[in-house]
C-alpha cells in the first residue's frame, strides 16, 4: 500500500473523463473513485483534480451542474459532453495502443533473457 | 459559457469555486471521522491532502483561460489603491509624466499639422504641382521656376493626363468700396476651384468666356476679404468693386479657410483678360501651376507627357523655348525652414520626456525596494514571476496613462497660445489641432514610457531566497539596486548636460548676432511700401512726376529728417538677385555672380545711415541724359576688384534690360546685412548694386513703381509719423496708400527672432531638465542613504566626524554626476552639430557654453545630494543602530 506510483503525464484527464462517462459526478466523488478505482496504486495529488477539472470544464469536454446530493447538499456535478466523450474514445484508442506497444516490448525483452 | 460571461459572472464564480473546494474538504472530513480520526486530525489531514486552497484556486483560475483580464482587472484596482495610499508619490510621478508627455504631445501636434497632414483638398495626393526647367535656372537660389502663360496654355490643351490650372500672384489699389487699400489678388485660370475640388461658398467659378481678352470684368472674393468690406453679406454677389482703377463684378464668394500656397487671397480674377505684355510672351515664367491627376493617370505618366510637351514647344518657339522642360511633382505644403526646427523641438523634449521616464522609474525602483517583503509574500501565496512583473507593469502603465492624460490634457491648452507665440507667422498654423493622430501618438508615448519607467522594477521583483526576503529587514536586501539607480541618474544627468549645453550655444549665438553692426543705423527708421495713384501708372512721365512729389511733401512734414524711395529693404522678405560681370564677354549666365539690387533715390544712403567707403552715391544729376551708374557696397568691391578701385569701373548686369546693361560704378558703400543679424553670413548672394530710380527707361518705371516703398529717417518715434504722411501722401484722387508698415528697428529684431525664440524653448526645457534631474538624484540618495544608516551609525559610533560623513554620501554621488557629466558633454557634441545645421548664425560649439553650463548643473546635483548628506551626518547613532 505505500508503494504508491505518479500518475503519468496527460494521464490525469483520460481518468476523469472515463470517470465521469459513467454518469454525473461531483469533485470529491471523483477523487474517491480514482483512489478505489486505481485500487489505491495510483496516488492522485487532489490539489490538480479540481484545475484539471476546470481546465476539461473550459474546453468543453466536460459540463458542471449544481445540484443536490443525496445528503441535500448542493454539489457541482460534471457529466461528459458529446465533445468529451469523442475525446474520451480517441484518447482511450491511443492509451491502449501505447500499452499495448510497451507491453510488446517488454515481453520481448523479458523472452530475449529466457 | 463564453469568456466575457465568466467574466460578467467573475464573483459568481469566486463563490461557486469556494463552496466546490468546500464541499470536497466536508465530505473528506466527515469520512475521516468516520474512519476514526479527531474533528481537528480530519480537518488537517483534508488540507494537507488538497493542497493550499489559495494556490488551488488561482490554477483553477488560470484554467478557466479568462485569468489574465480577471489579474489586469485586479491589477488595476491594486494599482490604483496603491497610489492612493502614497500620495506624495503619486503627485510627483504624475507632475513629472504630465510635463513631459504634455511637451511631447504639444510638439508632436505641431509636427503633424505642419508636416504631416496633407494639403486641405479632396484627394490631396492627386494634386501634382508642374515647374519649369532649364540648365541655366538657378533653382537652389530662387526656387521652382514657374512657367510662362503661353506655355501653360498650350500644356492645358494638350494633355491627356492633367486636368491643369493657373496662377499669378498680383496686387492692386482698391479704390472701391471702402478706404482705398492694397489688396493681394490672384489671377486665375477658371479651372483653379475645380481642380482643387474646392467649392465656392457663394456664387459661380470663371466662365471660359471671361478668361479672355476683353472679358466682362469679373471678380471672386476671399472669405476674409468678403467679412471685412461686406460683413459677410450675400449681397456682395452682383455688387462691384474697383480695382486699379477698373471696375469688377462680384460672381462668387471663396470658402472660408480656402488658402492656396499658404495664403489667402483678397481676391480673385481670370487672368486670361490680363492684356500684360508679361503674360502673352514666352520669356516670362509668372504662373504657378498646380493639376490634378486625371482617374487612372500616375505622376510617371504625367511626367512622361509634360516632358514630350516640353519637347515639343521647344522645337516649335526656339527662341523662347529651346532647352526648356517640365517637371511634375507631387503637391505638397511648403513650409519653408520650418521643418527641420520642428523636428529639433521635437528631439528636445523627446529628451525632456526621458529624463522624466528616469525619474519616475528610479522613484518606482525605490518603492519597489522598499514592497520587496510584500511581493515576496504574493509569491508565498502561489504568484508566479510573470504575475509579479505584470502586476507591476499594469501599476506603471497606470501611472503612464494617467500621466499622458494629464500631458494631453496640458498640451490641449498650451498649443495655441505656442502657435501664436511662434515668430513670424507659423506655416499651416491652422491645420495645427488636436486630432486623432495626436490622441493616438500621447497615448502610445504614454504606454512605452510606463513600459520603460516599469520594466526596471518589475523585473526586480523578488524570487529568488523568498525565506530570506521574508524574514529579513528590508535594508539588509537592498545593496543590489544601487546600480541601478545609478544608472538612472547617470542618464538623467547626460540629458540634461545636453540640453543646457544646446540652450548655452543658443544663448550665446543671441548675444553675437545682437552684437552684429546691421549695416544700416536702424534707428528712427520708418519702411513702408506705397502704391501710387493707378491712374498716374499709364504715364512713365506722370509716374517720375508723381514720386518726386511723394518725396517732396513728405519732406516738408515736420519730423521728416530724409526721405527716399526704394524697391527693397535689409531684413524684409522680397529681393532682387541679379548676375554680373566685370567684362563685357561674359562666362554662360549660370556661371556668373549675383548680387542682390537695389533701385532708390539720392537719399536712400542718408535714411539708412549707410557709410559711404568711396566715390559718390547718386544725385538728382543721374538721370536718363547722364552715364548709366551704379554704387557697388564693400562685399562686391572686394569679390570683383579685390585690392584695385571699382570707380570708375564698369559693370555688366544681362538681365537689367537697358542701357545696353553696362553701368559705370561710381561709389562704394558699407555691405548691409540684407539677411538679417543672423542670416547674412552665410547667405548665397550677399554682394550688392545700388541703381537710381531716375535712370529707369519709361519702359520700366511701371513694373517698378506698383512694388515701391518709402524709406524716413524721422526726428521722433518712426510710427508716430505713419498717420501725418498716410494723410500727406493719399493724393488728388485720395487713391494713394501705405501698406506693411514697419520701422527698421522691428526688421532687425524679426530677424532674430527664430534664434531668441529656440533659445527661449531651449532654456525652459534645460531648466526643465535641471529641475527633473536634481529631484532624481535628491531622492535617489535620500533613498541609498536611508539604506545604509545603521551602517552610517556604526562609523558614527566609531569616530566619524560629520564631515566624513558627508563626504561618504557626496563621493557617491559625485561619481555619479561626473560619468554622467562625461556622457553628456559627449553627446552635445553631436547636438551642436545638429544646431548649427539648422540655426541661421549658429556659433561653432564654443568651450565657453560648457565651461557656463556644466558647472551649474554639478552644483545643483551637488546641493540636491547634499540634503540627504547633511541629515546622515546628524544621526544619533544610537537611535540608528536600534532602527530595524
Amino acid at each position: 500500500m505505500n508503494q504508491k506510483t505518479d500518475l503519468p503525464q496527460g494521464t490525469l484527464d483520460l481518468l476523469i473523463l472515463k470517470i465521469a462517462a459513467l454518469g454525473p459526478v461531483h469533485g470529491y466523488a471523483i477523487a474517491q473513485r480514482l483512489e478505489q478505482v486505481s485500487k489505491y496504486v495510483v496516488q492522485v495529488p487532489q490539489g490538480s483534480l479540481y484545475p484539471a477539472l476546470h481546465r476539461l470544464e473550459n474546453r468543453g469536454l466536460l459540463a458542471g451542474d449544481w445540484k443536490e446530493t443525496e445528503t441535500g447538499r448542493e454539489a457541482k456535478f460534471y457529466r461528459l459532453t458529446r465533445k468529451g466523450r469523442a475525446e474520451l474514445e480517441t484518447e482511450a484508442a491511443s492509451w491502449e495502443r501505447l500499452t499495448q506497444a510497451i507491453g510488446l516490448i517488454l515481453g520481448l525483452s523479458d523472452g530475449g533473457a529466457e | 459559457m463564453n469568456w466575457w460571461h465568466r467574466l460578467l459572472h467573475r464573483n459568481k464564480m469566486e463563490e461557486q469555486l469556494d463552496k466546490e473546494l468546500q464541499f470536497h474538504l466536508e465530505h473528506h472530513e466527515a469520512e475521516l471521522i468516520s474512519a476514526g480520526a479527531s474533528p481537528a486530525e480530519a480537518r488537517r489531514r483534508a488540507r494537507l491532502t488538497l493542497g493550499g486552497p489559495e494556490q488551488v484556486k488561482e490554477e483553477c483560475r488560470g484554467a478557466r483561460g479568462t485569468l489574465w483580464i480577471e489579474d489586469a482587472w485586479q491589477d488595476l484596482r491594486y494599482a490604483l489603491r496603491t497610489l492612493r495610499q502614497k500620495p506624495g508619490f503619486a503627485a510627483v510621478a504624475l507632475l513629472t509624466l504630465g510635463l513631459g508627455i504634455g511637451a511631447t504631445t504639444l510638439m508632436f501636434t505641431l509636427v503633424n499639422g505642419v508636416l504631416l497632414k496633407p494639403l486641405p483638398y479632396p484627394e490631396p495626393d492627386q494634386l501634382v504641382v508642374v515647374h519649369g526647367k532649364t540648365a541655366e535656372w538657378n533653382a537652389e537660389l530662387f526656387g521652382a521656376q514657374n512657367v510662362a502663360y503661353a506655355d501653360f496654355l498650350d500644356c492645358q490643351r494638350a494633355s491627356r493626363s492633367l486636368d491643369v490650372a493657373a496662377v499669378l500672384f498680383n496686387g492692386g489699389t482698391l479704390s472701391e468700396p471702402g478706404e482705398p487699400e492694397y489688396v493681394d489678388f490672384r489671377e486665375i485660370s477658371p479651372e483653379l476651384f475645380s481642380v482643387l475640388r474646392i467649392p465656392l461658398l457663394h456664387g459661380r467659378a470663371f466662365t471660359p468666356e471671361e478668361d479672355k481678352i476683353g472679358g466682362s470684368p469679373v471678380a471672386i472674393l476671399g472669405y476674409g476679404f468678403w467679412q471685412r468690406h461686406f460683413a459677410g453679406s450675400t449681397d456682395a454677389v452682383g455688387s462691384s468693386l474697383t480695382l486699379d482703377g477698373k471696375r469688377y463684378s462680384i460672381v462668387g464668394i471663396a470658402k472660408e479657410g480656402f488658402l492656396l500656397f499658404g495664403q489667402e487671397a483678397d481676391l480673385y480674377t481670370p487672368v486670361g483678360q490680363d492684356s500684360a505684355r508679361f503674360l502673352r510672351n514666352r520669356v516670362a515664367h509668372p504662373m504657378r501651376v498646380v493639376a490634378r491627376l486625371r482617374p487612372g493617370s500616375t505622376l510617371a505618366q504625367a511626367q512622361a507627357e509634360f516632358s514630350l510637351l516640353g519637347r515639343q514647344l521647344a522645337e516649335a518657339y526656339k527662341d523662347s523655348n529651346a532647352g526648356r522642360t517640365f517637371v511634375v511633382q507631387s503637391f505638397r505644403p511648403d513650409v519653408g525652414d520650418v521643418r527641420p526646427i520642428l523636428w529639433l523641438l521635437l528631439g528636445a523634449v523627446g529628451l525632456v520626456l526621458l529624463i522624466a521616464c528616469a525619474n519616475v522609474a528610479s522613484l518606482l525602483l525605490a518603492r519597489a525596494v522598499s514592497r520587496e517583503r510584500e511581493l515576496a509574500m504574493r509569491v508565498a501565496l502561489g504568484a508566479t514571476r510573470g504575475r509579479l512583473v505584470r502586476q507591476c507593469l499594469t501599476e506603471s502603465a497606470v501611472l503612464g496613462l494617467a500621466g499622458g492624460a494629464l500631458g494631453v490634457f496640458v498640451a490641449s491648452f498650451g498649443v495655441r497660445p505656442f502657435v501664436t507665440f511662434w515668430p513670424g507667422a507659423l506655416p499651416r498654423a491652422e491645420e495645427v489641432q488636436f486630432d486623432w493622430h495626436v490622441v493616438l501618438f500621447a497615448g502610445a508615448v504614454s504606454i512605452l514610457s510606463g513600459l520603460f519607467f516599469g520594466l526596471a522594477p518589475a523585473l526586480r521583483a523578488p524570487f529568488k531566497n523568498l525565506q530570506q526576503t521574508l524574514r529579513a529587514g528590508m535594508r539588509s536586501i537592498a545593496g543590489g539596486s544601487r546600480r541601478l539607480h545609478g544608472i538612472f541618474v547617470i542618464s538623467e544627468i547626460a540629458l540634461a548636460i545636453i540640453l543646457l549645453v544646446s540652450a548655452g550655444m543658443l544663448g550665446r549665438t543671441l548675444l553675437y548676432l545682437s552684437s552684429l553692426d546691421p549695416g544700416v543705423d536702424i534707428h528712427n527708421v520708418l519702411v513702408t511700401r506705397m502704391a501710387l495713384s493707378p491712374a498716374t501708372l499709364a504715364d512713365p512721365a506722370k509716374t517720375r512726376a508723381a514720386w518726386k512729389d511723394v518725396l517732396d511733401r513728405a519732406r516738408r512734414l515736420p519730423g521728416v529728417q530724409s526721405i527716399a524711395t526704394v524697391d527693397t529693404f535689409p531684413m524684409r522678405e522680397g529681393d532682387n538677385e541679379e548676375a554680373y560681370s566685370t567684362t563685357a564677354d561674359m562666362p554662360p549666365a549660370n556661371k556668373l555672380p549675383f548680387a542682390l539690387l537695389t533701385n532708390a533715390s539720392p537719399d536712400y544712403l542718408k535714411v539708412m545711415g549707410i557709410p559711404l567707403r568711396r566715390g559718390r552715391f547718386f544725385d538728382d544729376h543721374d538721370d536718363l541724359t547722364n552715364t548709366q551708374v551704379v554704387v557697388i557696397d564693400e562685399v562686391l568691391a572686394q569679390n570683383a576688384f579685390g585690392k584695385e578701385d571699382p570707380v570708375g569701373k564698369r559693370l555688366w548686369i544681362p538681365e537689367m534690360g537697358y542701357a545696353s546693361n553696362v553701368f559705370e560704378i561710381i561709389g562704394v558703400v558699407g555691405h548691409v546685412r540684407q539677411w538679417g543679424l543672423g542670416g547674412d553670413d552665410q547667405a548665397k548672394v550677399r554682394a550688392q548694386i545700388y541703381y537710381p530710380f531716375s535712370q529707369l527707361p519709361d519702359s520700366l518705371v511701371r513694373r517698378w513703381s506698383e512694388l515701391m516703398s518709402i524709406a524716413v529717417r524721422t526726428g521722433t518715434s518712426p510710427l508716430s509719423l505713419v498717420a501725418p504722411l498716410r494723410g500727406e501722401l493719399k493724393g488728388a484722387s485720395n487713391d494713394q496708400v501705405l501698406y506693411e508698415v514697419h520701422t527698421m528697428e522691428q526688421l532687425a529684431d524679426d530677424s532674430l527672432a527664430q534664434q531668441r525664440f529656440l533659445l527661449l524653448l531651449f532654456g525652459i526645457f534645460a531648466a526643465l531638465a535641471l529641475g527633473l534631474a536634481c529631484i532624481g538624484i535628491y531622492g535617489v540618495l535620500a533613498y541609498l542613504t536611508n539604506q545604509r544608516i545603521p551602517e552610517i551609525g556604526v562609523r558614527i559610533a566609531l569616530g566619524a566626524r560629520p564631515a566624513d560623513v558627508i563626504w561618504l554620501v557626496l563621493r557617491q554621488s559625485l561619481g555619479m554626476i561626473l560619468v554622467g557629466v562625461a556622457l553628456g558633454s559627449a553627446a552635445a557634441l553631436g547636438a551642436a552639430q545638429v544646431l548649427r545645421n539648422l540655426v541661421q548664425g549658429m556659433q561653432s560649439t564654443s568651450a565657453v557654453a560648457f565651461a557656463v553650463t556644466i558647472p551649474i548643473l554639478v552644483f545643483a546635483a551637488m546641493f540636491a545630494s547634499f540634503l540627504p548628506a547633511r541629515r546622515a551626518s546628524r544621526l544619533d547613532p544610537v537611535t540608528a543602530l536600534r532602527q530595524d
